[in-house]
């Protein structure tokens, strides 16, 4: 049973009476751990990242707490094209009752927040997909949002931070989310050619289409501990290969030894490594940026002031 | 199916036949029968046109996958003067499920690559079912590369399931290695046609499908994602594929008013696999006319105009 819930874990709600609760602490208050079953109270849990105290088990996180996770002051972030909504192209079947379910759920239009920053006193374009979003799937907006968010970063010369967590491209939108992919991927590769950094954060899961255009495409390729990071889901492999597949194929881990990330990167540390990154690779620190977009040439020789 | 017949071909196959047997009596016994033949030919005329132009898209599937279908090599051997197979990714070993090399197509020196399907059992195990591994793709971009750097226009030949889920596949890196093909694909300067011949199952194809024209033969199809897969994520239930092909808008027709191709090649009547070379011969005449048409655009253009084609592909909604 516990193989079911393996790729994407969830709160446990404690009900009252099975946990060593008293009797007078609502339900709600108490999360189980999916890894080690500790029972932790839920206020520490988020203080600690979302990041089980016990065994360092990373529970899902929202888009909206990455935001606040990573930022020097969440409050300053300009998010763009919030207005941008998913429409149904292909009249796909229940796709308008599960864009209205999960907007219900999260809060968002589409599963995915872009906009601009600071972390560790670097500007940067943000972009932070949410997977309680029709498993932040790729669709038209995911894609035209990202690929927005690059070409921001184009013009104002800007690193971008992508925090992926998405089964792959959205079926409902057919045809149209395949070709997300290539918007996506020129978008890096344009972003790119103008010597400029792109940080892909892969958090659980990052599959398929996702995996398979921006999400691998990251100058540094940095994974949280225990993501699913693949192409094909599992089912389909075992499917094709008529025998079951190494229980850890697709943990980041082991596509870290395999060669294709640079770093596994608990939670708690990952703000610290983006900062660090964001400084080795000489991206303006903010006093320079404050003025407007520096010159192209502009580079940061000297150490930022701002450094911890 | 039942020997390369379709449940839905059968009335007209076995008035084909009818006909056949007709033909051959009054040629053998000399008894002239061409009035009752010409009056079979009319009603199977009427009977092709009636099948060939509904076919639904779950059985626009199934022409596709039709096992007498002409492979990428198949195709490579009618539209090219000349062409010869080069191999090997330099990385980890040659992927027989994805062919490639230089070519001459109506003089032209082209780079043509493409998936390739076996025509058997044998041939099928050797290639693995059209199915390539990362290294096929590596294969098929350091190909486009190359063409890149001798400025040869590229065209690709598109018939694959999708990228071969498999255990070593995952472990060379399958998505990275079609990430990289789509990123860099959009951005070489040399004109690329691409044409879906037969399925373009979702990641696999689009790595060696971005170009500046993408056509489709008519009973192709393409999408994001293989009916049968869609319908065991909906429904739990791969026998609902047919449902799930309606909801895909995968065939020709439904992508060219997606504008997502350029054009629909014809094929014969009944499908490719009923005349190959006349399939071969149409397939080739739509290449030459796109390639004339891309012939003497500035290569920085060319990507210009091929990254701009994609960028506006995409449906808000309000």
């Amino acid at each position: 049973m516990r193989n079911i819930f393996r790729g994407r874990p969830k709160y446990v709600t404690v009900k009252a009476g099975t946990a060593p609760l008293k009797k007078d602490v609502p339900d709600g208050w108490w999360v189980q751990c999916q890894q080690c079953k500790t029972v932790l109270y839920r206020k520490d849990l988020e203080r600690n990242l979302g990041i089980c105290e016990k065994c360092r088990y990373h529970f899902p996180m929202s888009a909206r707490e990455r935001l606040r996770m990573l930022l020097d002051d969440p409050e300053a972030f300009v998010e763009t094209d919030a207005d941008l909504v998913p429409g149904n192209p292909l009249q796909f079947p229940e796709y308008e009752a599960k864009k209205e379910r999960d907007l219900k759920k999260t809060g968002l239009r589409d599963a995915i927040i872009t906009g601009s920053g600071v972390i560790e006193q670097h500007p940067v374009v943000l972009a932070i997909m949410e997977f309680g979003f029709l498993g932040g799937s790729m669709g038209s907006v995911v894609g035209e949002k990202l690929a927005r968010a690059f070409d921001m970063a184009l013009d104002g010369r800007l690193p971008v931070v992508v925090v992926s967590s998405s089964g792959g491209a959205r079926m409902q939108e057919g045809i149209i989310s395949l070709m997300q992919m290539q918007k996506t991927a020129a978008a890096v590769e344009r972003h790119s050619r103008a010597g400029l950094l792109y940080i892909s954060v892969l958090a659980n899961p990052t599959t398929a289409g996702v995996w398979g255009s921006f999400a691998s495409q990251g100058d540094v390729v940095i994974a949280e501990p225990g993501a699913t990071v693949g192409f094909a889901g599992r089912q389909v492999i075992e499917a094709a290969v008529g025998k079951r597949v190494p229980p850890d194929l697709q943990t980041a881990e082991t596509v870290f030894q395999n060669g294709f990330i640079d770093l596994i990167v608990p939670r708690d540390q990952l703000k610290g490594v983006i900062g660090q990154l964001l400084r080795l690779y000489g991206c303006p620190a903010r006093k320079e940026a404050a003025a407007g977009a520096p010159e192209p040439e502009a580079k940061t020789d000297k150490e930022p002031e701002a450094d911890k | 199916m039942v020997n390369g017949v379709f449940e839905w071909e059968k009335p007209l196959v076995e008035l084909e036949q009818r006909i056949n047997e007709l033909q051959k009596f009054t040629r053998e016994k000399g008894i002239d029968l061409s009035e009752d033949i010409q009056t079979l030919e009319k009603s199977a005329e009427r009977l092709r046109k009636e099948i060939y132009s509904n076919l639904t898209p779950w059985q626009r599937v199934q022409m596709a996958r039709h096992p007498k279908r002409p492979t990428t090599l198949d195709y490579i051997a009618d539209i090219a003067e000349e062409f010869l197979e080069l191999h090997g990714d330099r990385t980890v070993r040659d992927d027989p499920a994805i062919v490639g090399g230089p070519a001459v197509v109506d003089g032209r020196l082209v780079t043509i690559i493409g998936p390739q399907k076996g025509r058997d059992t044998r041939e099928n195990i050797k290639r693995n079912f059209g199915l390539p591994h990362p290294e096929g793709y590596r294969k098929a971009l350091r190909l486009m590369r190359q063409a890149e750097k001798f400025k040869r226009p590229i065209i690709t030949l598109i018939d694959v399931v999708g990228a071969y889920p498999g255990i070593e596949a995952e472990q060379r890196g399958q998505g990275v290695m079609i990430a990289e093909c789509i990123r860099y694909m959009s951005f070489l300067e040399v004109p690329i046609v691409c044409v879906i011949t037969g399925e373009g199952g979702s990641g696999g194809a689009l790595a060696i499908g971005v170009g500046d024209r993408i056509l489709m033969m008519e009973n192709a199809w393409y999408s994001v994602i293989s009916p049968e897969m869609c319908a065991q994520i909906l429904w739990k239930d791969t026998g609902k594929a047919a449902e799930a092909a309606e909801h895909l808008h995968l065939t020709a027709k439904d992508l060219l008013e997606l504008k997502i191709i350029d054009e629909i090649v014809p094929e014969p009547t009944g499908g490719a696999h009923r005349n190959k070379q006349a399939a071969a011969a149409m397939l080739k005449a739509a290449i030459i006319k796109h390639l004339d048409e891309l012939a003497d655009i500035d290569p920085a253009e060319l990507v210009e105009r091929r990254i701009a084609r994609y960028r506006t592909i995409g449906y808000l909604g309000h």
